[in-house]
């Protein structure tokens, strides 16, 4: 387990997206109501850069025609065929058992953000 | 030719406990509209008699044989095949050993616009199956034919039928006038579900154009592409979270064909991984609720070149327990007990399909 820097909090708005290399892996580094988040930046799909995709929230329902909209920012749905996926687990909404890219654990530190990058597995 | 009570048969066969095959799909056929209306009331019987009504529309297209029946299923006295119960109890119970067979009328109630109307011909359809056939031979079981144009009578006729413990399950035809799981279907699937009864969707219906492009020519054409209505049904039901509402429905289709099936499972997962948003109160994946709530029966059998072939589209389905045998009784595309599933399928795979499968779906003996 090691800490990375992954680059200034200094103009990092909440919703944004950013594309970062640490520790030789590229990652999509991302802010939203609750903090920063860090995960794999390759789609597991197809390889899309999740970086390009969008920070959302998503439609939750516990029976048929009963839709919400919840999870504000809590989302990150893939630029090309819509995957959404967990930013603090890294899980997918549909298959979370099955599909998944690596979430990092990341904290800011005298303006700066810190990933933790470990030796496998999911991370965060 | 009316049966008398006394000619009725107490059937052996349905007190061995060895059953060995099960047919879940067996047509019965009123021979004219004057088998239904003594079970219909005054209103309507009169309405019959001064409109000259003899039935509801039926084909889209004339279906090769007359009344779409093997050559030689037409009883000796002259009337349609599948409407002498004693007649169809020879040519196929007995001469095949079947020890169930589930009886599908395909009485087009549905296509009947005055729907009070279509709502007397469904309840009389129901009672001529049970007296007129179910009465007959203890191996028939039957299905609640239901007008699924007006849902709340369908509803409540569900309720009224399922108290005759005869009846297995409620049908549905596969051409609908929109797709089940449309919110306005939901009583229809809330009383099954509160009687216990499965649905079972049939090769059929009608009422608008029968495929998604317009009309084709051809019988051939009609009798092929019915899995696209098929097709619908399935998403429509899944995807509107029927499944979620009614979490212990059951869904046998019914001369559906299967091969088409995993495709379609695979498509629909892929597409749910990025548009789950639409529907999100599935908690599943697509295809499990396909494999948990659905079953299908065999006939008209796939028949591909390479015979390995139909092995694989089976492992692809997902589930051993998903085929019922059926051998679509009197219509020309009849499927032999013993000749339309392969050798190559044996042993357990073979029982499940030939009765196994169909016993656990349906509660034969739920009386």
């Amino acid at each position: 387990m090691s800490d990375h820097d992954a680059g200034t909090v200094a103009g990092f708005e909440i919703g944004a997206l950013k594309q970062v290399e640490v520790g030789g892996r590229r990652m999509v580094l991302g802010r939203n109501q609750a903090g920063y988040f860090a995960l794999a930046n390759t789609c597991p799909h197809q390889g899309s850069r999740l970086s390009e995709g969008t920070l959302i929230g998503t439609a939750i329902a516990d029976a048929a025609g009963k839709i919400e909209y919840g999870r504000e920012g809590m989302i990150l749905r893939c630029p090309w065929h819509g995957w959404e996926f967990d930013v603090d687990s890294g899980r997918s909404l549909c298959e979370p058992e099955r599909r998944q890219v690596a979430a990092y654990a990341v904290r800011e530190e005298d303006g700066r953000l810190l990933v933790t990058v470990g030796s496998s597995g999911r991370e965060k | 030719m009316a049966i008398a009570p006394d000619e009725r048969r107490t059937v052996e066969q349905t007190e061995k406990t060895d059953i060995s095959l099960v047919d879940a799909d067996v047509h019965n056929y009123p021979r004219s509209i004057d088998s239904l209306t003594p079970y219909m009331s005054q209103r309507w019987v009169e309405y019959v008699r001064q409109t000259g009504f003899v039935s509801p529309p039926k084909d889209e297209y004339p279906r090769f044989y007359e009344s779409a029946a093997r050559r030689d299923a037409w009883p000796p006295n002259g009337d349609i095949p599948g409407s002498d119960p004693g007649f169809a109890t020879t040519q196929l119970l007995d001469e095949w050993d079947i020890d169930y067979a589930v009886l599908n009328p395909l009485y087009g109630v549905s296509r009947v616009h005055n729907l009070d109307f279509g709502n007397s011909l469904m309840r009389a359809v129901n009672e001529w199956t049970a007296h007129d056939w179910l009465d007959f031979d203890e191996r028939y079981k039957g299905s609640i034919v239901v007008n699924f144009s007006d849902p709340p009578a369908a509803a409540e006729e569900i309720r009224r039928v399922a108290a005759d413990p005869r009846f297995v399950q409620v049908l549905l035809l596969a051409r609908s006038p929109a797709p089940y799981g449309r919110r306005e279907f939901r009583p229809i699937f809330e009383a099954a579900v509160d009687v216990g009864l499965p649905i079972g969707m049939h090769f059929g219906g009608g009422g608008g154009p029968i495929t998604g492009t317009g009309w084709p020519s051809f019988y051939i054409e009609d009798h092929t592409g019915m899995v696209q209505a098929f097709e619908a049904q399935v998403l429509s039901m899944v995807c509107e979270g029927l499944f979620v509402d009614f979490p212990t429905l059951k869904v046998a289709l019914i001369e559906s064909g299967f091969a088409w099936l995993p495709p379609l499972m695979w498509r629909l997962n892929k597409n749910f991984r990025g548009l789950r948003q639409e529907v999100p109160w599935l908690k599943k994946m697509p295809s499990e609720y396909i494999q948990e709530h659905f079953r299908v029966t065999t006939q008209p059998m796939e028949e591909p070149e390479n015979p390995e072939h139909l092995m694989q589209i089976m492992d692809m389905l997902g589930r051993d327990d998903f085929l019922m045998f059926a051998t679509d009784y009197p219509h020309w595309d009849f499927d032999a007990p013993d000749r339309a599933i392969p050798a190559s399928i044996r042993g357990e795979r073979r029982d499940g399909i030939m009765f196994k499968n169909a016993m656990e779906f349906y509660d034969f003996e739920r009386s």
